[in-house]
């Protein structure tokens, strides 16, 4: 449980939505909050199309010569670090939010993750959440990792930057060489606050001026400063090479920021992103879309073969999606692996959990957190 | 209700190459070429096909470029402001023939 005291005024102001004020599912009590409703949404409706014609995900993989989807090497150690955010986006998949105190990883937990990572030989660990900074682990776990000689990836809401509490933070992971992964839909105004919260933008320009002022955003590999950007509404995102040149010369020329590079990420059909297709009748067309640009070309480097993702209580799943689905990893045998009890052999022998939402990932030109796969 | 218009027909257009493959295949290719970036972006080309679409008021065109040009990363507002542009192209055809009127008037008037 994270104190309220944290929960100060200055992390309240962000109003999400410029029509309707977002709340988690959570806080609403919603029965989508949870997972089996998620799942169940999806397998209700009819798809055809896809290379089996079905609309099911394990068929399209076997089609494409993948008759069990099973791990490469593992290259990221994913950590969420808990639910909880300053911000509530429309879109987001682990219905963070303020209200969300409760799950937030504890300093044990933290500990057995960092054994775990001397274990995995993964060269780089990757921080979310909710907002990880607000986790009060975070500034030692980022240490713990830099000693270990690990590449850490921070994604950044970029509004907790503005708050007073987290200010030093740009500075502070730039001498530790930590990539900052920022969350931007639009380098206009219009649809970054409609995705997430009024006033949005304007924190998120600043945010990037002080990660500019740092030193991020302009070439140096240690000091990286990358963006990312989700559709505002249901369509697939463009070609991420294109998009990051246009994005790179209008956040120039309107706010002189600068920053290295974009991944253009696919909204993932769970969550509060799916709670809005079914409030906008949107679910069957999104789900067609998805399922029609299944591209068989992105299987191959999807973030599940080469990642574990870990859950603030020390689960572990194949991917980020997957733990806000609550599907845990299936290694042989019956047990439910813990990051206390890390087994990269075990790990390895897993097959990886896959159902409907996995077509988000597997779209047009893939999406995974690295960005596109194809 | 019958009508001419079928928004299911925008998903058969390459079906109009049943009747002579050869230049379907010839139109598709440079289709696609068109729209590729090039010295304008894709996402400027999707903003004129857009305005086009709007000027030409082929509704087939509006749905596939309003959702063409949200992919290629352009927002309501761009979008709108493309959409006066055909706007004004179109309403300006009309007054500039009124310079046409104007002179016949002054021609024949006392």
């Amino acid at each position: 449980m994270i104190s309220l005291k944290v929960l100060s005024e200055e992390l309240m102001p962000t109003t999400p939505g410029p029509n309707a004020t977002t709340t988690s599912l959570r806080y609403r009590r919603e029965p989508l909050a949870h997972p089996s409703v998620q799942l169940g949404a999806l397998d209700a409706l009819t798809l055809k199309g896809g290379r089996e014609g079905a609309g099911r995900f394990e068929l399209d993989l076997k089609a494409s010569n993948w008759p069990t989807l099973t791990p490469a090497t593992l290259d990221i150690f994913q950590i969420n670090l808990g639910k909880l955010c300053n911000m509530t986006c429309r879109h987001c998949h682990v219905d963070s939010g303020p209200d969300r105190v409760r799950e937030n990883m504890d300093r044990e937990t933290v500990d057995a993750c960092l054994r775990a990572i001397e274990l995995s030989g993964a060269h780089t660990v990757d921080l979310t959440g909710g907002a990880p900074e607000l986790n009060p682990n975070f500034e030692y776990l980022v240490e713990a990792c830099v000693a270990q000689g690990k590449h850490v990836i921070d994604r950044c809401n970029l509004t907790i930057l503005r708050v007073r509490r987290y200010r030093h933070l740009p500075k502070w992971m730039a001498e530790r060489g930590v990539e900052v992964v920022c969350s931007l839909p639009h380098y206009r105004k219009l649809n970054t606050d409609a995705q997430r919260g009024k006033g949005t933008y304007v924190k998120s320009i600043e945010a990037l001026r002080q990660l500019n002022a740092a030193g991020y955003g302009q070439g140096d590999p240690n000091r990286q400063l990358t963006l990312v950007s989700n559709p505002v509404g249901a369509f697939l995102p463009g070609n991420q090479a294109t998009l990051e040149a246009e994005w790179k010369s209008a956040l120039e020329a309107n706010h002189g920021v600068t920053f290295d590079r974009l991944l253009a990420l696919t909204n993932m059909p769970i969550s509060r992103y799916l709670e809005w297709l079914l409030q906008k009748g949107l679910l069957e067309t999104y789900m067609e879309r998805l399922v029609n640009a299944f591209n068989p070309a992105t299987i191959a480097g999807l973030m599940c073969r080469n990642t574990i993702s870990v859950s603030w209580d020390g689960r572990l799943f194949d991917c980020d999606f997957n733990q806000q689905l609550e599907l845990e990893v299936q290694v042989p045998g019956a047990a439910r692996p813990h990051v206390k009890d890390f087994n990269l052999d075990l790990l390895m022998q897993r097959q990886i959990v896959t159902h409907r939402h996995c077509y988000g990932c597997t779209a047009g030109a893939g999406s995974s957190c690295g960005g596109q796969t194809a | 209700m019958e009508t001419y218009y079928k928004p299911e027909d925008l998903a058969k257009f390459g079906d109009i190459a049943e009747g002579n493959p050869e230049l379907g295949r010839a139109f598709f290719s440079y289709y696609g070429k068109v729209f590729e970036d090039g010295a304008l972006t894709a996402r400027e080309k999707s903003l004129i096909a857009l305005a086009v679409a709007h000027a030409i008021q082929c509704p087939y065109c509006i749905d596939a470029y309003a959702n063409d040009a949200l992919e290629k990363g352009s927002d309501l507002e761009q979008m709108t402001e493309a959409v006066h542009v055909a706007t004004a192209i179109r309403g300006g055809a009309s007054l500039v023939h009124g310079v046409q009127m104007l002179e016949h008037v002054k021609a024949t008037m006392m």
